[in-house]
This record gives structure tokens, sequence and C-alpha cells, in this order.
């Protein structure tokens, strides 16, 4: 028996070492294509995802290779999260042929089909819909399809119809809102009536939880149970996972808009620190963190090195002048 | 002979390609057990059950998001926004969403779905139940606008339409669904091929749905005043069949468009430029009979004044082109 139980505690540190390297990486990425966009190497805008990692890490922890997943413009870390490669999405960054989508997409649109990625959606909202589409299929598939979207989105139409649409038809949908406290530069107080995203479910008699977005392991948790709830016939969930973003709306958004205070204290909670720290507790070693860290530092090097050296698509390609649907 | 009325047809497509294909499903609102609220879709849901047919709640944003994810993770949804002005609400998902996916997925996947509304005047249903939404949509690449004149079209053009990996935006005119008409003679019409109903020598008149009839019996009439025109039946507006109007008017060297919606940003604007481009040589006239720029108005005389007709296609050609009728 304590054989077992060892085992398991093994097999799970081992499953949350991978989550964090994982979240590692995401934001080696994103401080990476921050410093590709002040270097002009990333165009038009981009929308970083640090300080969130553990929502979207934590989510896909609980899903199969198989579930579908959907996401917002912010949406680098739930592709890496899901799997996608993480040289062919800075490439894709970068414009390059070598892109996950060949550069058609950019930093707001990922596809990534292999990887149950339907997309990321550049107008908010967008996410919401396509993951209730997903779930219709994959009610038929025996699959999950999960939304991520913002809190900005918890006040658009897509939201409370999608809710209604999910509950009425029972699919398995997991309605994941990323409540970053600020819907672009607005703070959450000052257009979210009632303030209580959570709640909003009671009216649909759809379960829903309020869920610490920066603590890995309440995230997984919390997914794990909407997960299999989904899976087992039991309908859609809302999970409001409360989380903060470390950089701006936008590439050109300082955010002045936020208090001083209110940022250090989540920087005091950044997602990485709790989920280091935990694995430390939990009895990992140091050497096994600085190995995982150092992995994910390597990779995104070979990553950006490969996406600059790539070449950029052709525009007088036969696939770039031909719409051939 | 036997006849099918355009509803049939519309719902046989719908049946046969269900049954056809098990990924094909339908959906909307009061489409499944109320049958749709023009009779178009009756028997579908005791036939196929509710997993294959179902009604939804009356939320626009939701259906079109829905059938635009269920369409990129396997299935082929063919759904109902009820009246063409209701597709002002669903545009995000049609636009932004399933025109978009296939090219800047960089061709990872299609989006077979094929969203069905009822279009156009003539009802007495006034200003926002009697638009005809095609051209809201024309100007978006990824799209295809399909809208049958008869009822073989409807159905060669609606088969064809759910077989297509492309979203389609597929448009029923009103004043059609009671028109009865002869048999398809092909069981799938191809999407993008415009048709010549009736062959002339001295005018081309071009339109699409249901001005397609009044195109034709305006020709029967001229034929009366010794001008023989012929009628080209777009079928589609995106893919637009350029060619055919192109051929068509290298031998009659006149053009009428005729299109039941405003000149402003209408679809007939575009073809007459296009035809400019490319074969301004070739005309001696081209001219657009179109509504006026106003909403549709509801009281009757207002609206048959406004929307063109059989009688005003006859005016407009004989004003033109100097002919005194008998």
């Amino acid at each position: 028996m304590a054989d077992v139980q060892s085992a398991q505690q093994t097999e799970s540190m081992t499953l949350f070492l991978d989550a964090y390297a994982r979240m590692v990486l995401i934001r080696r990425f994103e401080t990476a294509i921050h410093r590709l966009f002040l270097e002009g190497h990333v165009h038009g805008t981009t929308h970083l995802y640090a300080g969130q990692e553990a929502v979207a890490v934590g989510t896909c922890l609980a899903l199969e290779p198989e579930d579908y997943v959907t996401g917002t413009y912010r949406g680098h870390g739930l592709a890496l999260a899901k799997g996608t490669e993480p040289g062919a999405l800075v490439a894709e960054m970068l414009g390059r042929a070598s892109g996950v989508c060949g550069g058609r997409a950019g930093s707001m649109n990922v596809v990534d089909l292999e990887h149950r990625l339907v997309g990321c959606y550049g107008i908010v909202g967008g996410s919401i819909a396509a993951g209730l589409g997903a779930a219709l299929s994959a009610s038929r598939q025996g699959r999950v399809s999960v939304a991520f979207f913002g809190d900005g989105a918890a006040n658009h139409g897509y939201f409370h119809e999608c809710l209604n649409m999910a509950k009425v038809a029972m699919l398995p949908l997991v309605f994941v809102c990323e409540n970053n406290f600020y819907a672009e530069f607005t703070p959450l107080d000052a257009a979210t009536a009632g303030g209580d995203i959570a709640g909003r479910a009671k009216a649909y008699e759809i379960p829903s939880a309020v869920v610490d977005g920066n603590d890995l392991w309440a995230v997984h948790a919390a997914a794990s149970t909407a997960v299999e709830r989904a899976r087992g016939g039991g309908g859609p969930t809302l999970l409001e996972c409360q989380t903060y973003r470390h950089y701006g709306h936008s590439k050109s958004d300082p955010a002045p808009y936020r208090p001083k205070d209110e940022v250090q204290q989540w920087m005091e909670r950044d997602p990485l620190k709790l989920a280091r720290s935990r694995l430390l507790d939990d009895g990992l070693t140091e050497e096994r963190i600085v190995a995982v860290e150092e992995e994910a530092e390597a990779l995104m090097e070979d990553a950006v090195r490969a996406a600059k050296d790539a070449p950029y698509p052709d525009p007088r390609s036969e696939a770039a002048t031909e719409f051939r649907p | 002979m036997s006849e099918l009325e355009f509803r049939t047809a519309v719902r046989d497509a719908i049946a046969e390609e269900l049954d056809r294909d098990p990924s094909v499903i339908f959906f909307g609102e009061d489409v499944a057990v109320a049958g749709g609220v023009f009779k178009a879709t009756p028997e579908l849901f005791e036939r196929f059950g509710p997993e294959r047919v179902f009604d939804t709640p009356i939320s626009e944003l939701a259906l079109a998001g829905m059938a635009y994810g269920a369409a990129v993770t396997g299935l082929r949804p063919v759904f109902e926004i009820m009246f063409g002005d209701f597709m002002a609400l669903p545009m995000d998902s049609l636009v932004n969403q399933a025109a978009k996916f296939w090219y800047i997925s960089n061709e990872q996947g299609s989006v077979p779905l094929v969203v069905r509304s009822a279009v156009g005047g003539g009802g007495r249903f006034g200003a926002i139940h009697s638009q005809t939404h095609a051209t809201w949509y024309q100007g978006i690449p990824g799209l295809k606008i399909v809208f049958p004149s008869s009822p073989a079209e409807a159905k060669g053009l609606l088969k064809a339409s759910i077989r297509d990996d492309n979203p389609v935006v597929f448009l029923e005119h009103k004043r059609l669904y009671s028109v009865k008409g002869p048999l398809p003679e092909q069981e799938v019409i191809p999407i993008g091929q415009a048709g010549i109903p009736r062959r002339g020598e001295d005018l081309t008149i071009v339109s699409i749905g249901k001005s397609v009839a009044d195109a034709l019996a305006a020709a029967e009439a001229l034929g009366q005043d010794g001008v023989s025109a012929e009628v080209v039946d777009l079928r589609s507006l995106r893919p637009l069949d350029l060619g055919t109007v192109l051929e068509s008017v290298s031998r009659t060297h006149r053009l009428l468009a005729v299109e039941e919606g405003p000149m402003i940003g209408g679809w007939a604007a575009g073809l007459l430029g296009a035809v400019a481009a490319e074969g301004l040589h070739e005309l001696d006239d081209a001219w657009i009979l179109a509504t006026d720029e106003t909403p549709i108005p509801y009281s009757p005389t207002l609206e048959d004044a406004f929307i063109p007709d059989t009688e005003s296609i006859l005016a407009s050609v004989r004003s033109r082109a100097g002919v005194v009728a008998g």
C-alpha cells in the first residue's frame, strides 16, 4: 500500500513538474516575443499571456489530447499548453512560412487542429461560440470542449447565449473565464454589473466555481471536476479563474491605469513562483527544477533562432494569390 | 407531368443529404418540431430524430458560432436564420470566423456549413423582415452566396451547398416558397455556374432569385415588341459567373441588371463595373433597375411600387430602348 501511494505521489509530482516546465516555457516564450516585438521582428500587435500561465496549463492538464480548446487573442499560452510546437508558434509570430499557420494568421488567430486548438479569436467572445460548436462535435465523439475567454467577454452576448444553449443541449463544454480584472483598460467593477462572473451561471443552473487562477493545483482540480462532469454527460461548467496579466493589454499599453500596490501584490503571487515553491515543498529537488527551467530556456533560444532564419512566405506563389477553398 | 413546390424542394434537399451523410445535421429556431415558420422543413425531425434535427433558442450569435465550431470539428451543419434581416446578428461568426478559417489556418481544415434564410419583399412584412442580405456578405472572400430562382434550382443548389466544403449563405425568396416548377434535371447544380433560361439576341437581362421569373415574363412580353431578350440567372453572387455574362453580352451588346435592393452597394453595380472592365468594347448600353434608396415600405401601394417586377422591367427596357409598345 505504501509503495502504491508512493508511486502515485511520484507520478503526480512528475505530472506537475512537467506542467511547471510548460508554464516556464510560456513565460520564456512571452519574454522572447516581447523582445522580438521591440526589435521589430513581430508585426502589428501582440497580447502577452505572462502571469496567467497556470490557467491554460492547469486546465489542459485535465484534458485528453483529443479534447478541443478555443482561445482568445491572448492565446500563445493556450497553444503551448495544448501542445503546439514552440518553434512553429514563434515562426507564426514572425510571419514566416514555417509558422503553425504558414504566417497567414499571426499572433491573434492561431489555429492548430493537430492539437485540437480550434482557433484563437481576435474579437471578444468569439472563442465561446466556437467552443460551443466544438462541444456539439465533441458530444458525438466522446470528447470535451473548453472555451477560454476573458472577464470582458462575460458582458458579451456570446457569453449568455452560449451558456444558455450549452445547458439546454447539455453539451460537454467547460467555460473557462480568465478573469484578469481588466477588460482592455477598464477595471472589472466599472464594466461588470454585480461583479460576480461565476455567479452568472446560477441563473442557467450551470455549476460554477471561483478558482485561484494563479495556483496550478487549484486550476487543475477545478478543471478536472468540470471535465469529468462534461465527459460523463453532466453538461457544462463555468470556471472563473482569477488571475493577472504581467504586461498591459497589448504591445502599446504600459497599463498606467493599474495601481502600483495592486500590481505588486499580484507579482508576489506570480504563478511560476507559487508552483516552484509548491514543488520544492512536495519534495522535488532544486536541481530537477533548475533542469526543466534550463531546458525551457534552451528550447526557446533554438525556436527563436530557427524562426529568424526561416523564409517569409512568397507573395508570388500560387498559394498566396489563389484562394482555393 | 409532375411538379415540385419550392418549399418541398428545400425540404427534400436537406432530407436527402441527411440520409446520404451521417455528419450532416440541421437546426434552427422552430425548424424541427414545428417544421419551420415557412413550412419548408416539415417531417425532418420525425424522420431523423433529435440528434440530427433540433430546435434551438432564439440566439443567432450562438447558432452561427455553434455551426462554425461544429463544422471545423467534423460535422456538416445546415442551420436556419429565419429571416434574412436577422443575418445582421451572426455576422461575426460567419464573416470573421467561418469565412477566414480555411485560409488563415493555412488550409488545416475547411468549414462545411450552410446557413439558410427567407429573404425578399412582397409579403408586407415591412422594412426589417423583407431585406435581402446577399450584398451584406458579398464582399467576403471565403463565403459562397447562393440564391436559387426555381424549385429545381433550390433542390440542386442546396444539395451542392451542403456538399460544399465552404461556408455557404443560402437565400430563399419568400415569394417563391409556393411556386411550383419542373422537377430537377440534375441532382446537384454546381455552384458558380450561371444559367441561361432564355436565349435572345438584342438584350441580356441578368438577375437572381425571384427576379429571374420576372425577367423571363418581361422577356416574353418584349418578344411582342420585337425585342429578343436573353435572361441570365446568376444563381450565386460569390462565386460570380462573370464569364457567362460576358459571353452573353458579346452577342447582345446590351445589358440590364435587375436587383431587388438598392443600387448603391448592390451586386448589380459591381457586376456592371466588372463587365465594363472586361468587356467595355462589347457594350452598346448597360443599366440597372434597382429599388429606391430607402428602407422597404410596408403599405401595399408603396411596397409594390418599390420592388422591381415584370411591369417595371418592361417599362425600363421600353423607355431605355425607345420601344413603343404594341
